[in-house]
């Protein structure tokens, strides 16, 4: 009888641990970085965007910064990404060498001549699910005008159930400035893919409101 | 206002329909009004009978719990009485031992003391110097008269210096024992003060002995109340248990800060150890591993305070044998000491890993936020966190005496809380019953209400039929009257009083009425 009670107790034991680590408290951060044209030119704060991130994200969280380009929707596309250590001080170091990464990218980032938003978003839906974070964050950081290049095919429909889209650092563009209905159009249509696909959207262009990207 | 179809009797107007209905049911009502009545009646009697039963046997129980209560509360204050006269009587032993033990020394310094004071008292007694015996013999030479004869003169004057010298040394003699009795004197000062000493320090230990006695026999006095199960004992040891169950859980609460403040020392560098995002059940590992050293650092106090008998919680442990018991004190002071170490390991990892989160997110913030820290004062934090980490287990053992008197009165006071419980409940129930009984009878006077109509008409109807029949009556009565004579009236008037109030009513209404 001992015996069976240990039994049951070992398997509710290591039922409860298996459920544990990764499964269901952990965080997912995608990045997605806009480098087309003169995009590039606000890098900086997208920096500073990602060092506000890291210094957020805890033991075993994800995170993952990816440029958008002409064809985002490719591994090549990823700058770094990292899965934090269980260990506060590991982490701390994955941290600072995730920020040299960066930061060694951003000092020679090309511009490219297409903008495949749509690419990087099913790239980072591919990860962050791969994944199985509890909470999916992808954060966008472009001015949200898309421009593929002929041939591309985006007219996909996108799957972001559990998912919350941030897009950052929406820039007007000068043509917004004659006619802002563009840029409220360019957002509701962004607005109204992530709905469709079941996501929750936001937009943040105060980058004083950094404490929101992160919020538990 | 629109009806069912099956109620529209009259298809054209519903209100019509609707009267219909109201003088078919208050029709109905009042053919069923006996029944109604009973029934009402009936199902009110039973709420209320069921209801003050259920009440009874309530307040059975809050009796036998009141009870029950006193029982423990008598049993514990018993037990705790015991302890503390175990505890007076194990004091005045230490102290006889001690201080007591000490008598018969003392006794035989005193008699020494005494002895000798005797000694130097008798040596010190005046003894008369005694005349030299040659006197008596120049007496007869020095009663000769004086003479021309030098030779004489000459004779006369040595013996004269002879008895002169004679009485400076008896002087002497003399001078020297009365100084030799004064020292004896002077040296039985200090003996004196000697003796007066040990006397005063056995006064006083007579004194505090005839205190803890006095003490024992006022405790001896609780405790025969407590054994004699009196009101006033119990009612003392409830307001004793009440008193102890809110000082105890202050006690505990301010622990429970304690224990948190530690779980916070502990719980960020125990990430370090078992991993900062490990799950079980819906909480991090690291959180509970930190809350189980707590624990078994709690536990470990409570078995040292056991082990030292500071505490009864476990009476298993109360009763091993001394030299397992010290061994186990051993133990859990070792296992104590052990936690107590590596609390203070931990703390100082959690200070290194702060100052590498602070670094880190200065480097990620721009280094803002370190240009103005002091980094030589960290060991300030850094000792004083280890210090803490050291000193919180300790302090925690002693959690064990407010826990132990906490849970002793817990059990008191939520016994006077389900006593009260209880009373209350019986009450609501029997008020409940009453309503259910009062209640009954509105319901039956809201049902002729409704009929009111029905009944008015009967009444009528009898009202005419009854005043006929008494009229008859009441002309008997006073035919009856007449033939009997007043004496057997006056003799039945005050069982007739209440008939007769009746019978005079009716009689003023059928004047109305024929009035009218």
């Amino acid at each position: 009888m001992k015996s069976y009670i240990l039994a049951f107790l070992l398997i509710v034991g290591f039922s409860a641990c298996s459920t544990g680590p990764h499964k269901a408290h952990n965080r997912g951060v995608y990045m997605l970085i806009d480098t087309s044209g003169t995009y590039t030119k606000e890098l900086d704060k997208a920096q500073q965007i990602i060092n506000y991130t890291l210094s957020q994200l805890q033991s075993g969280d994800s995170f993952v910064v990816a440029s958008i380009d002409t064809g985002s929707f490719s591994e090549k596309d990823i700058i770094a990404k990292v899965s934090f250590s269980d260990r506060p001080s590991q982490a701390n170091q994955q941290k600072r060498a995730f920020q040299q990464k960066v930061k060694q990218y951003i000092k020679g980032v090309k511009s490219s001549a297409y903008t495949d938003i749509t690419g990087g978003i099913l790239l980072a839906t591919e990860y962050l699910n791969e994944r199985d974070t509890r909470k999916k964050t992808i954060m966008i950081f472009s001015d949200m005008k898309q421009e593929l290049k002929k041939g591309y095919i985006r007219d996909i429909p996108l799957k972001l159930e559990g998912f919350e889209a941030i897009a950052l650092n929406v820039t007007k563009l000068r043509s917004d400035n004659i006619d802002p209905r563009e840029y409220m159009d360019r957002i509701k249509l962004w607005k109204g893919k992530v709905e469709k696909g079941e996501g929750k959207w936001e937009v943040i262009n105060d980058l004083e409101r950094l404490d929101q990207i992160i919020k538990e | 206002m629109s009806l069912p179809d099956f109620m529209m009797i009259f298809t054209s107007s519903a209100g019509l329909s609707l009267l219909v209905w109201l003088i078919i049911s208050v029709v109905l009502l009042y053919m069923a009004r006996k029944p109604a009545h009973k029934a009402i009646f009936s199902v009110s009697k039973i709420l209320f009978y069921a209801l003050r039963l259920f009440s009874s046997s309530v307040l059975l129980a809050e009796k036998r719990l009141k009870h029950r209560n006193k029982e423990v509360l008598l049993s514990a204050g018993k037990e705790a009485k015991e302890r503390i006269i175990e505890r007076e009587f194990e004091r005045i032993d230490a102290f006889v031992k001690k201080d007591l033990s000490r008598f018969p020394t003392l006794q035989r310094e005193v008699m020494d003391s005494v002895t000798k004071l005797d000694e130097d008292y008798q040596k010190s007694t005046e003894i008369p110097p005694a005349p030299p015996g040659w006197t008596k013999a120049i007496e007869p030479i020095a009663a000769i008269p004086p003479s021309e004869d030098s030779m004489v003169a000459e004779i006369l004057k040595s013996i004269k210096e002879a008895l002169d010298k004679g009485q400076e040394k008896a002087l002497e003699a003399y001078r020297k024992s009365s100084e030799n009795r004064h020292k004896y004197l002077k040296n039985m000062v200090p003996t004196l003060r000697h003796i007066n000493k040990s006397v005063d320090d056995l006064d006083k230990n007579v004194q505090v002995l005839l205190e803890r006695s006095s003490t024992v026999d006022r405790h001896m006095d609780e405790y025969k109340e407590i054994n004699n199960k009196t009101d006033r004992a119990a009612q003392m040891l409830s307001s004793s248990s009440m008193t102890q169950f809110f000082i105890a859980g202050f006690v505990l609460a301010i622990a429970i800060g304690g224990a948190f403040i530690n779980f916070n020392l502990i719980s960020r560098p125990m990430q370090e150890m078992v991993g900062g995002s490990v799950y079980m059940m819906g909480f991090k590992v690291a959180d509970i591993a930190a809350l189980v050293i707590i624990l078994v650092e709690v536990s470990m106090g409570l078995f040292l305070m056991e082990s030292v008998r500071i505490t009864r919680l476990f009476p298993i442990i109360g009763a091993l044998d001394d030299k397992i018991r010290v061994r186990m004190m051993i133990t859990s002071f070792v296992f104590l000491f052990l936690l107590a170490s590596v609390e203070a390991g931990l703390a100082y990892m959690r200070e290194l890993l702060s100052a590498d989160d602070a670094a880190l997110v200065a480097g990620l913030l721009g280094g803002v936020a370190t240009e103005n820290v002091d980094a030589s004062a960290r060991w300030i934090t850094t000792a004083a966190q280890m210090g803490m980490g050291f000193i919180l287990p300790f302090a925690l053992t002693f959690i064990a005496i407010p826990l132990e008197s906490f849970i002793h009165s817990t059990r008191t006071v939520f016994g006077v809380i389900a006593v009260a419980f209880l009373r209350i409940f019986a009450l609501g129930l029997r008020f409940i019953g009453n309503l259910s009984r009062y209640s009954g009878k509105s319901l039956v006077n809201i049902y002729d209400l409704i009929i009111f109509f029905p009944l008015w008409v009967e009444s009528l109807v009898s009202g005419e039929k009854t005043s006929k029949v008494q009229n008859i009556k009441l002309h008997e009565l006073k035919v009856v009257q007449e033939e009997v004579g007043d004496a057997v009236v006056k003799k039945r008037a005050t069982r007739k009083t209440v008939a007769k109030k009746v019978v005079n009513k009716k009689e003023e209404k059928i004047e109305e009425k024929d009035n009218v």
